[in-house]
Protein backbone atom coordinates (compact mmCIF):
# COMPACT_ATOMS: atom_id res chain seq x y z
CA UNK A 1 0.00 0.00 0.00
CA UNK A 2 1.40 3.89 -0.75
CA UNK A 3 1.40 6.49 1.14
CA UNK A 4 2.04 9.87 0.36
CA UNK A 5 3.45 12.57 2.58
CA UNK A 6 4.07 16.32 0.95
CA UNK A 7 7.39 17.29 1.80
CA UNK A 8 9.47 20.52 1.69
CA UNK A 9 12.57 18.89 -0.51
CA UNK A 10 13.90 15.47 -1.92
CA UNK A 11 15.43 13.80 1.09
CA UNK A 12 14.35 12.01 4.04
CA UNK A 13 15.57 14.71 6.44
CA UNK A 14 13.33 17.11 4.81
CA UNK A 15 10.50 19.04 6.28
CA UNK A 16 7.28 17.66 6.57
CA UNK A 17 5.04 20.30 4.22
CA UNK A 18 1.60 21.18 5.54
CA UNK A 19 0.42 22.61 2.24
CA UNK A 20 -1.09 20.30 -0.28
CA UNK A 21 -1.52 21.44 -3.69
CA UNK A 22 1.22 23.25 -3.16
CA UNK A 23 4.15 21.46 -1.32
CA UNK A 24 7.22 21.77 -3.41
CA UNK A 25 7.63 17.47 -2.96
CA UNK A 26 5.39 14.38 -2.83
CA UNK A 27 7.31 11.49 -0.67
CA UNK A 28 6.10 8.15 -2.01
CA UNK A 29 6.30 5.42 1.03
CA UNK A 30 5.45 1.99 -0.34
CA UNK A 31 4.69 0.36 3.03
CA UNK A 32 5.12 -3.37 1.19
CA UNK A 33 8.85 -2.79 -0.74
CA UNK A 34 9.67 -0.20 2.15
CA UNK A 35 10.87 1.93 -1.26
CA UNK A 36 10.91 5.76 -0.69
CA UNK A 37 10.39 7.97 -3.66
CA UNK A 38 10.41 11.56 -4.51
CA UNK A 39 8.22 13.27 -7.06
CA UNK A 40 8.26 17.05 -7.69
CA UNK A 41 5.29 18.82 -7.87
CA UNK A 42 4.86 20.53 -11.18
CA UNK A 43 2.07 22.81 -9.66
CA UNK A 44 4.03 24.14 -6.42
CA UNK A 45 3.15 27.89 -8.43
CA UNK A 46 -0.23 26.95 -10.61
CA UNK A 47 -2.86 29.80 -10.04
CA UNK A 48 -4.85 27.66 -9.36
CA UNK A 49 -6.70 23.85 -9.30
CA UNK A 50 -3.20 23.00 -7.54
CA UNK A 51 -5.07 20.68 -4.80
CA UNK A 52 -6.65 18.98 -7.76
CA UNK A 53 -3.85 18.47 -9.51
CA UNK A 54 -2.21 16.79 -6.76
CA UNK A 55 -5.23 14.54 -6.23
CA UNK A 56 -4.91 13.61 -9.83
CA UNK A 57 -1.23 12.89 -9.44
CA UNK A 58 -2.16 11.00 -6.18
CA UNK A 59 -5.35 8.85 -8.11
CA UNK A 60 -2.54 8.19 -11.11
CA UNK A 61 0.43 6.69 -8.96
CA UNK A 62 -2.35 4.47 -6.66
CA UNK A 63 -1.74 6.35 -3.70
CA UNK A 64 -4.06 4.64 -0.29
CA UNK A 65 -2.98 7.21 2.15
CA UNK A 66 -2.14 10.73 2.43
CA UNK A 67 -0.64 12.56 4.71
CA UNK A 68 -0.93 16.17 4.68
CA UNK A 69 -1.46 19.90 7.08
CA UNK A 70 -4.43 20.82 5.21
CA UNK A 71 -6.70 19.70 1.92
CA UNK A 72 -8.79 22.06 0.08
CA UNK A 73 -12.70 21.33 -0.40
CA UNK A 74 -11.91 20.49 -4.31
CA UNK A 75 -9.55 18.05 -3.33
CA UNK A 76 -10.98 16.76 -0.43
CA UNK A 77 -14.09 16.21 -2.91
CA UNK A 78 -12.00 14.36 -5.30
CA UNK A 79 -10.26 12.31 -2.82
CA UNK A 80 -13.46 11.02 -0.77
CA UNK A 81 -14.33 9.91 -4.40
CA UNK A 82 -11.59 7.69 -4.88
CA UNK A 83 -11.58 6.45 -1.46
CA UNK A 84 -8.19 7.62 -0.32
CA UNK A 85 -7.70 8.16 3.35
CA UNK A 86 -6.68 11.57 4.08
CA UNK A 87 -4.89 12.19 6.98
CA UNK A 88 -3.99 15.85 8.83
CA UNK A 89 -1.27 16.27 10.64
CA UNK A 90 -0.97 19.78 12.69
CA UNK A 91 2.70 19.43 14.50
CA UNK A 92 5.46 21.83 13.04
CA UNK A 93 9.06 21.17 12.41
CA UNK A 94 8.26 17.10 11.56
CA UNK A 95 10.66 15.37 9.06
CA UNK A 96 9.92 12.93 6.50
CA UNK A 97 12.06 10.17 8.37
CA UNK A 98 10.17 11.32 11.82
CA UNK A 99 6.44 10.71 9.88
CA UNK A 100 7.47 7.42 7.90
CA UNK A 101 8.95 6.04 11.46
CA UNK A 102 6.19 6.69 13.68
CA UNK A 103 4.27 5.13 9.85
CA UNK A 104 6.07 1.88 10.51
CA UNK A 105 5.53 1.91 14.23
CA UNK B 1 -11.48 20.01 36.39
CA UNK B 2 -13.31 21.94 34.14
CA UNK B 3 -16.58 19.72 31.98
CA UNK B 4 -15.09 18.90 28.92
CA UNK B 5 -16.37 21.92 25.31
CA UNK B 6 -19.00 20.20 23.62
CA UNK B 7 -17.60 20.66 19.82
CA UNK B 8 -19.65 22.55 18.04
CA UNK B 9 -20.99 21.73 15.06
CA UNK B 10 -19.15 23.98 11.72
CA UNK B 11 -20.97 23.08 8.43
CA UNK B 12 -17.86 23.99 6.46
CA UNK B 13 -14.65 25.49 7.21
CA UNK B 14 -13.90 28.78 6.54
CA UNK B 15 -12.82 29.08 2.82
CA UNK B 16 -9.28 31.19 3.37
CA UNK B 17 -6.43 30.98 5.66
CA UNK B 18 -6.00 34.19 6.79
CA UNK B 19 -6.79 38.11 6.19
CA UNK B 20 -4.03 40.25 6.32
CA UNK B 21 -4.35 44.02 5.97
CA UNK B 22 -2.55 46.40 3.94
CA UNK B 23 -0.95 49.20 3.77
CA UNK B 24 0.45 49.40 7.28
CA UNK B 25 3.67 50.43 8.16
CA UNK B 26 4.31 48.96 11.48
CA UNK B 27 2.22 45.40 11.10
CA UNK B 28 2.31 43.46 14.12
CA UNK B 29 3.99 40.27 14.18
CA UNK B 30 1.05 38.56 16.14
CA UNK B 31 -1.41 37.08 14.81
CA UNK B 32 -5.76 37.06 16.07
CA UNK B 33 -6.40 33.34 15.95
CA UNK B 34 -9.76 33.17 14.57
CA UNK B 35 -11.82 29.53 15.69
CA UNK B 36 -13.85 27.51 13.13
CA UNK B 37 -16.37 28.42 15.13
CA UNK B 38 -16.22 31.59 15.83
CA UNK B 39 -16.45 31.80 11.90
CA UNK B 40 -19.30 29.68 12.09
CA UNK B 41 -20.77 31.97 14.53
CA UNK B 42 -20.67 35.08 12.45
CA UNK B 43 -21.75 33.63 9.74
CA UNK B 44 -24.55 32.30 10.73
CA UNK B 45 -25.63 35.17 12.81
CA UNK B 46 -24.89 37.97 10.56
CA UNK B 47 -24.27 36.55 6.79
CA UNK B 48 -27.53 34.19 6.72
CA UNK B 49 -29.40 36.23 9.31
CA UNK B 50 -30.89 34.02 12.04
CA UNK B 51 -30.97 34.30 15.19
CA UNK B 52 -29.04 33.41 18.13
CA UNK B 53 -32.07 30.78 19.42
CA UNK B 54 -31.83 29.24 15.70
CA UNK B 55 -27.96 29.71 15.18
CA UNK B 56 -27.14 27.83 18.05
CA UNK B 57 -29.72 25.02 17.68
CA UNK B 58 -27.99 24.57 14.03
CA UNK B 59 -24.15 24.49 15.74
CA UNK B 60 -25.23 22.08 18.91
CA UNK B 61 -24.81 23.71 21.37
CA UNK B 62 -27.12 26.20 23.91
CA UNK B 63 -27.95 29.90 23.40
CA UNK B 64 -25.75 31.40 26.00
CA UNK B 65 -22.82 29.44 24.38
CA UNK B 66 -23.75 30.91 20.86
CA UNK B 67 -23.94 34.27 22.33
CA UNK B 68 -20.08 33.74 24.07
CA UNK B 69 -18.52 32.32 20.89
CA UNK B 70 -20.11 35.02 18.63
CA UNK B 71 -18.87 37.73 21.45
CA UNK B 72 -15.65 36.28 21.21
CA UNK B 73 -15.79 36.18 17.09
CA UNK B 74 -16.40 40.32 17.35
CA UNK B 75 -14.24 40.72 19.82
CA UNK B 76 -11.44 39.06 17.75
CA UNK B 77 -12.46 40.52 14.53
CA UNK B 78 -12.50 43.92 15.82
CA UNK B 79 -9.14 43.38 17.43
CA UNK B 80 -7.45 42.59 14.55
CA UNK B 81 -8.76 45.71 12.90
CA UNK B 82 -7.86 48.57 15.35
CA UNK B 83 -4.66 46.54 16.12
CA UNK B 84 -3.11 46.00 12.66
CA UNK B 85 -3.26 42.64 13.46
CA UNK B 86 -3.16 39.61 10.82
CA UNK B 87 -6.67 36.89 11.23
CA UNK B 88 -5.39 33.47 10.86
CA UNK B 89 -8.26 30.88 10.94
CA UNK B 90 -7.12 27.87 13.32
CA UNK B 91 -9.20 24.57 14.05
CA UNK B 92 -10.47 25.17 17.42
CA UNK B 93 -13.71 22.61 18.97
CA UNK B 94 -15.33 22.20 16.24
CA UNK B 95 -17.05 19.15 14.55
CA UNK B 96 -16.96 19.27 10.86
CA UNK B 97 -20.06 18.00 9.15
CA UNK B 98 -17.68 14.78 7.19
CA UNK B 99 -16.67 11.87 8.90
CA UNK B 100 -13.25 12.17 10.55
CA UNK B 101 -11.15 10.31 13.03
CA UNK B 102 -9.06 11.96 15.83
CA UNK B 103 -6.41 9.94 17.44
CA UNK B 104 -5.90 10.46 20.89
CA UNK B 105 -2.26 8.99 21.06
CA UNK B 106 -1.20 11.45 18.00
CA UNK B 107 -3.48 13.81 17.55
CA UNK B 108 -3.60 13.30 13.96
CA UNK B 109 -7.07 13.75 11.87
CA UNK B 110 -7.94 11.52 9.63
CA UNK B 111 -10.57 9.63 7.43
CA UNK B 112 -11.67 6.04 6.68
CA UNK B 113 -12.74 6.16 3.07
CA UNK B 114 -15.66 3.38 2.08
CA UNK B 115 -14.71 -0.27 1.88
CA UNK B 116 -12.14 0.08 5.28
CA UNK B 117 -13.35 -1.22 8.06
CA UNK B 118 -10.01 -0.56 9.87
CA UNK B 119 -11.12 1.21 13.12
CA UNK B 120 -7.26 2.25 14.07
CA UNK B 121 -5.17 5.31 13.16
CA UNK B 122 -3.75 6.07 9.89
CA UNK B 123 -0.07 7.15 11.32
CA UNK B 124 0.24 5.57 14.56
CA UNK B 125 -1.63 2.53 14.22
CA UNK B 126 -3.22 2.92 17.75
CA UNK B 127 -6.50 1.65 18.55
CA UNK B 128 -7.38 5.03 20.58
CA UNK B 129 -9.34 6.83 18.15
CA UNK B 130 -12.99 8.80 17.89
CA UNK B 131 -14.96 9.84 15.86
CA UNK B 132 -15.21 13.24 15.75
CA UNK B 133 -18.74 13.45 14.08
CA UNK B 134 -20.68 10.59 16.04
CA UNK B 135 -20.53 12.31 19.40
CA UNK B 136 -23.05 15.12 20.07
Amino acid sequence: MKTLITASDNNTEALFDKRFGRAAWFCVYDEDSKDIKFIENMNVNANNGAGTKAAEKAVELDIKKIISGDFGPKAKDLLTKFQIQMVIIQEDELTINQIINTLTG
Amino acid sequence: MPRHRRLRKVVAPPGFHGFKPYGVVDISQDKVELLYEEYEAIKLSDYDGLNHENASKLMGVSRPTFARIYESARKKIATAFVEKKEIKSVYGNALLDENWYLCNECNARFTIPRGRSQQQCALCSSANTKNIKGEK
